[in-house]
């Protein structure tokens, strides 16, 4: 699968869509689907909750493990994606389409990469 | 600097994710844990289990030092029967849980845990009386493991029906199965029927590939369904049948009694190492019991298990149960809070996740 060039990324693996000046959505991307396998847990913040960039903002569960997500900025959560709670495997269906959590009022971003750069990215820690 | 088992060339053909594993590289998965546990639950699965230690024990004294090493009773079995037990210290605690095949009066193989092997074979040199030989043989023991409810159907494919053991806990050496001799026990580490093959090194590849052709060609009935599974699976598939892992539901400082072994110890025995330290330590403070998460939640391993403030254990395994669809664990707790039925919270990464303890195994086969 290859990662959609609209999207911006981060070296941690979580995709952001910027849907405004201020406001993005977020997501896992296609790596982090190929070395998580199936998800049966997930774990969001709340509506309201202040994000601090770089800080977990929720976890993802697959059978053996636990994987922090990280808010790629700072912000406050408008939405959280209540369909991908109920049904996690959502995610290892369609990673592109399965968003965890909406922030607005964003402030401080982590370094976020093009679509190129996230795949030169994603070689090299193979 | 890991080992490779002889199987490691079929792994990485079968798409196996390869991770280091108790000394050895071996594949946590391949389609992926929750379809190979479905696998052998539904139909069958192949396992690589050839890291796993074995021992010959023999002699004359052979059945007198198996009876002092391990807590069971070992005086009535006959040819051909498997018997399973934990290893105790001079404490009591357990040093290692394993299964003991009587090939003849005078001589039984022992299979131990692949990361025990190194500590197992020294304690029971160190601890042989008589005139009794113990020999290390895992370097030249490959093992195979076939579980599901299409596994004899598989096996049948490849061998005659008499070399097939027909009871739980049985076993026949010599068999042929697809030309490789092996012996063949009806036993296994998931809770369903199956079988566990022991060959030669070299009689591995072709056993394997003999087995993945059988349990995938298409027949009149259709697909058996075989297909590999990894480490993540086996891992599932024992939590969810309520089976203890050392490391995890037993340690060198629990004895058999307080993580409920209490079939496996038989304190009417005239000795054992650890009989004296256990029977001083009278009635068992603890229970191993078996949790159902009620809430959101999935329980791992060391989370604390509370009723209100009171901590009253700890969980010592825990996973989602790919077959049940919910989230199980195994603790151990204060005997008096243990009873079926009582409420708790596991604490889960700060999060209280409410629970219930329930009977074990979760799953039984139909």
């Amino acid at each position: 699968m290859s990662n959609p060039s609209n999207l911006k990324y981060t070296k941690s693996h979580e995709w952001v869509e910027f849907t405004g000046e201020t406001t993005v959505k977020v997501g896992l991307t296609d790596f982090a689907r190929q070395s998580l396998g199936d998800l049966v847990f997930v774990n969001l913040p709340a509506k309201g909750d202040e994000l601090t960039v770089g800080e977990s903002l929720g976890d993802v569960e697959s059978v053996k493990a636990v994987s922090d997500v990280y808010a790629p900025c700072s912000g406050t959560v408008t939405a959280v994606n209540e369909e991908l709670l109920d049904a996690p495997e959502m995610f290892n269906e369609s990673p592109y389409g399965a968003w965890f959590v909406e922030m607005s009022n964003i402030t401080d971003q982590e370094e976020l990469l093009s679509s190129n750069e996230y795949e030169a990215f994603c070689k090299e820690e193979e | 600097m890991e080992q490779k088992t002889p199987l490691y060339d079929c792994h990485v053909v079968c798409g196996g994710k390869i991770v280091p594993f108790a000394g050895y590289l071996l594949p946590v998965q391949y389609s992926g844990v929750i379809e190979e546990h479905m696998a052998v639950r539904q139909k069958a699965g192949l396992f690589d289990v050839s890291h796993m230690g074995e021992v010959i024990i023999s002699g004359p004294d052979a059945l007198l030092n198996i009876n002092r090493l391990f807590t069971n009773d070992f005086t009535n079995m006959t040819d051909g029967r498997v018997r399973y037990s934990p290893m105790c210290n001079e404490e009591g605690g357990i040093v290692d849980d394993l299964i003991v095949y009587r090939m003849s009066a005078l001589k039984y193989f022992v299979v131990v845990n692949a990361s025990n092997r190194e500590k197992d074979v020294n304690w029971m040199k160190s601890h042989l009386v008589g005139d009794v030989r113990l020999e290390d043989i895992s370097d030249s023991v490959a093992q195979i493991a076939l579980q599901g409810p299409k596994s004899k159907d598989i096996l049948l494919k490849l061998a005659a029906a008499e070399s097939i053991p027909p009871k739980y806990y049985t076993f026949f050496d010599n068999c042929d199965v697809a030309g490789v001799k092996c012996l063949v026990s009806q036993t296994g580490y998931t809770g369903e029927h199956g079988y566990e093959l022991y060959c030669s090194p070299d009689d591995a590849v072709p056993l394997w590939n003999a087995l993945l052709d059988a349990g995938t060609a298409t027949n009149a009935a259709g697909k058996e369904g075989l297909i590999p599974c990894g480490l993540g699976a086996r891992d599932t598939l024992r939590l969810e049948a309520g089976m203890p892992l050392y490391g995890h539901e037993m340690a060198d400082d629990i004895t058999p009694l307080e993580t409920g072994l209490n079939f496996a110890i038989k304190m009417n025995k005239e000795d054992f190492i650890g009989k004296k330290a256990i029977e001083d330590r009278g009635e068992p403070k603890f229970a191993r019991v078996g949790l159902m998460a009620t809430g959101r939640g999935i329980m791992r391993e060391h989370n604390d298990v509370y009723i209100g403030d009171e901590k009253i254990g700890e969980t010592t395994s825990g996973t989602h149960c790919p077959y049940l669809k919910g989230a199980y664990a195994m603790a151990i707790v204060h005997k008096e809070n243990s009873a079926v039925g009582t409420q708790v919270e596991v604490d889960v990464r700060g999060r209280k996740v409410p629970a219930e303890i329930v009977t074990l195994p979760f799953y039984k086969r139909g």
